[in-house]
C-alpha cells in the first residue's frame, strides 16, 4: 500500500529539489521561447487591425498577460506561503521569495504598458481608474513583501513573516478582480471572461493566450533559477552544497 | 474573555497615561500636517472644501502610523510580550485588547479633533459630523491592520519606515471609503453606503487582524 502513495514531500527538501529544478529550467525556457515567438507572430502579423483602436491595441499582447501574471503570481506566492506556514517546509519560503521579484516585474510591466496604451486611447498616461490603482497597490504589496524579507536577517523568520504578509495581502487580489464591478470608470470592461463569450477576434485571443503561456513559462523558469540560487545561499553549510560546489566553498569556510 | 481584554486595555491605558507626551505629539503631528496643506495649496475656500476629506484622512493615517511602532516594542524589550505569549489565555485576545487601547489613545482623539480642523477647511456642519463619524468607525480598522505590521516589523532594523511600507497599502480601502463618506456628504449624495462599507472593514479588521498579529508575534518571539 505504501509504495502506491506518492511521497509528495520528497521534493520539498532543497537537496532533492535542486537537481530537479536544474533539469526543468531549460525546458521551461524552451517552451517560453516557442510560445513567445508563436504569440508574437500571431499578435503582430496575423491578428487583424482593431476597428476602433488601430494598431495601437497590439500592446494588449504584453499588457494583458503581464496583468494576469502579476495577480496570479501573488496568489501562487500566497499559496506557497500558506504551505510553508502549515507544513513548515523550507522550500516553500524559498519559492515565495523567488517569485516575488518576478511578480513585481510583471506588475510594473503591466502599469508601464498600460500607460503606453492609455496615452493614445484615453489621451492620458495615467488615470485614477480602479484597475490601474489596484495594480499599483499590488506593486506596493510586492515591494512591501520584498522589503520585509530583505530586512529580516534570519531566513526562517523572514519566510514566516513574509508568509503572513502575503496572506494578508491576498485580500487585495479579489478587490482588483472585482474592481471593474465596484467602480464604474474610464477603464473598458474586462474583454475576456469565463462566463460570456470573449468580445474580441479569435486570432487576437489566441495570440494573447499564447503570450500568456509564454509569460507563464518564463516566470516558472526564472523563479526556479532564483530558487536555486537561494537554496545554495541558505544551505551553504550543508554537505550536499559543499559536495556540489567541490572545493570552492571549502576554501571560504 | 472580557475580563482579559479589560485588563489589557486598562494596563495599556495606564502605561499610555504615564507617557502622555507620546499621545500629544502624535496629535500635534496630525494638526501640523493638516495645517500645512492650506499653506501649500492656497487659501481658496472652494478648493480647500474639496480637498478637506482626503487631506484629513491621509493625515489621520500618517498620525496612526506614527504611534504604531510603540504598540509592541516596549513590551518586547522588557520581556512582557513573552510572558503574555506564554499565558494560558489566547494571544489573539491580548492583541485585541492592545489594539483597542491603541485606538483609545490614537484613533479616538484624532476623530474628536478632526471637526476642529475641518472648520479650517470651511466644511459645513453635516460634513463635520460625517467626518467625525467616519473617523470613529474607520480608525479601529487602522489600529487593527496596523497591529499586523507592527508585529511583523518587531525588532527588525529600519522598522519604522518598513512598517509604513507594509501597512499604508493595506490602509487604502479605509482611506477610500472614509474620505468618500465625507465627499459624498459635501456633494449631497449621502454617506450611508460609504459608512456601511467602512463599518464592514472595521469589523473585519478587528476580527481577523488580532489573529494574524498573534501569529506574527509568535514568529517574532521564536
Amino acid at each position: 500500500m505504501n509504495n502506491r502513495l506518492i511521497n509528495w514531500f520528497k521534493y520539498a527538501s532543497p537537496q532533492s529539489f535542486y537537481p530537479l529544478a536544474g533539469k526543468m529550467i531549460p525546458w521551461f525556457w524552451a517552451l517560453a521561447a516557442v510560445f513567445g515567438v508563436a504569440g508574437l507572430y500571431i499578435g503582430f502579423l496575423v491578428a487583424p487591425t482593431d476597428a476602433q483602436q488601430g494598431e495601437g491595441y497590439r500592446i494588449i499582447f504584453l499588457h494583458v498577460p503581464a496583468s494576469w501574471m502579476s495577480m496570479f503570481i501573488y496568489l501562487v506566492m500566497a499559496g506557497w506561503a500558506a504551505l510553508g506556514l502549515a507544513y513548515n517546509t523550507r522550500l516553500s519560503g524559498m519559492m515565495a521569495q523567488a517569485l516575488a521579484p518576478t511578480g513585481a516585474l510583471f506588475a510594473f510591466l503591466s502599469l508601464w504598458t498600460g500607460a503606453l496604451w492609455g496615452k493614445p486611447m484615453w489621451g492620458a498616461w495615467w488615470v485614477w481608474d480602479a484597475r490601474l490603482t489596484s495594480e499599483l497597490i499590488l506593486l506596493f504589496l510586492y515591494i512591501g513583501f520584498i522589503a520585509l524579507q530583505s530586512a529580516i536577517d534570519d531566513p526562517r523568520r523572514a519566510d514566516k513573516a513574509g508568509a503572513i504578509l502575503a496572506l494578508v495581502g491576498v485580500v487585495n487580489i479579489p478587490i482588483i478582480y472585482f474592481s471593474v464591478k465596484w467602480w464604474n470608470t474610464l477603464h473598458q470592461g474586462a474583454s475576456v471572461s469565463l462566463t460570456k463569450a470573449p468580445s474580441m477576434a479569435q486570432t487576437m485571443l489566441w495570440g494573447m493566450l499564447l503570450c500568456a503561456l509564454a509569460c507563464w513559462m518564463y516566470s516558472i523558469a526564472v523563479a526556479l533559477m532564483r530558487a536555486r540560487s537561494i537554496m545554495l545561499e541558505r544551505e551553504r553549510h550543508t554537505e550536499w552544497v559543499r559536495a556540489l560546489l567541490g572545493g570552492k566553498s571549502a576554501n571560504q569556510e | 474573555m472580557f475580563a482579559l481584554i479589560r485588563a489589557v486595555v486598562g494596563r495599556d491605558l495606564r502605561l499610555a497615561m504615564r507617557r502622555q507626551a507620546d499621545i500629544v505629539s502624535a496629535l500635534f503631528f496630525f494638526i501640523i500636517v493638516v495645517s500645512l496643506f492650506p499653506l501649500g495649496i492656497g487659501p481658496e475656500p472652494d478648493l480647500l472644501r474639496k480637498l478637506a476629506p482626503g487631506v484629513l484622512w491621509v493625515a489621520a493615517l500618517l498620525a496612526t502610523m506614527l504611534s504604531l511602532p510603540r504598540l509592541f516594542a516596549d513590551d518586547h524589550r522588557d520581556g512582557t510580550l513573552e510572558q503574555l505569549a506564554l499565558a494560558p489565555q489566547p494571544l489573539g485576545l491580548v492583541v485585541l485588547g492592545k489594539v483597542l487601547a491603541h485606538w483609545l489613545v490614537s484613533g479616538l482623539p484624532l476623530a474628536l479633533l478632526a471637526p476642529v480642523l475641518g472648520i479650517q477647511f470651511d466644511l459645513d456642519a453635516d460634513a463635520l459630523w460625517v467626518l467625525t463619524g467616519a473617523l470613529l468607525i474607520g480608525t479601529p480598522a487602522l489600529s487593527g491592520i496596523g497591529a499586523i505590521g507592527a508585529a511583523l516589523t518587531l525588532g527588525v532594523r529600519g522598522g519604522g519606515v518598513l512598517l509604513s511600507l507594509l501597512v499604508l497599502p493595506l490602509y487604502i480601502p479605509v482611506l477610500i471609503f472614509g474620505a468618500g463618506a465625507v465627499d459624498a456628504t459635501v456633494t449631497g449624495m449621502g454617506a450611508q453606503a460609504h459608512l456601511s462599507l467602512l463599518g464592514a472593514l472595521a469589523l473585519g479588521g478587528l476580527f481577523f487582524a488580532p489573529w494574524a498579529t498573534a501569529a506574527a508575534l509568535r514568529i517574532a518571539l521564536e
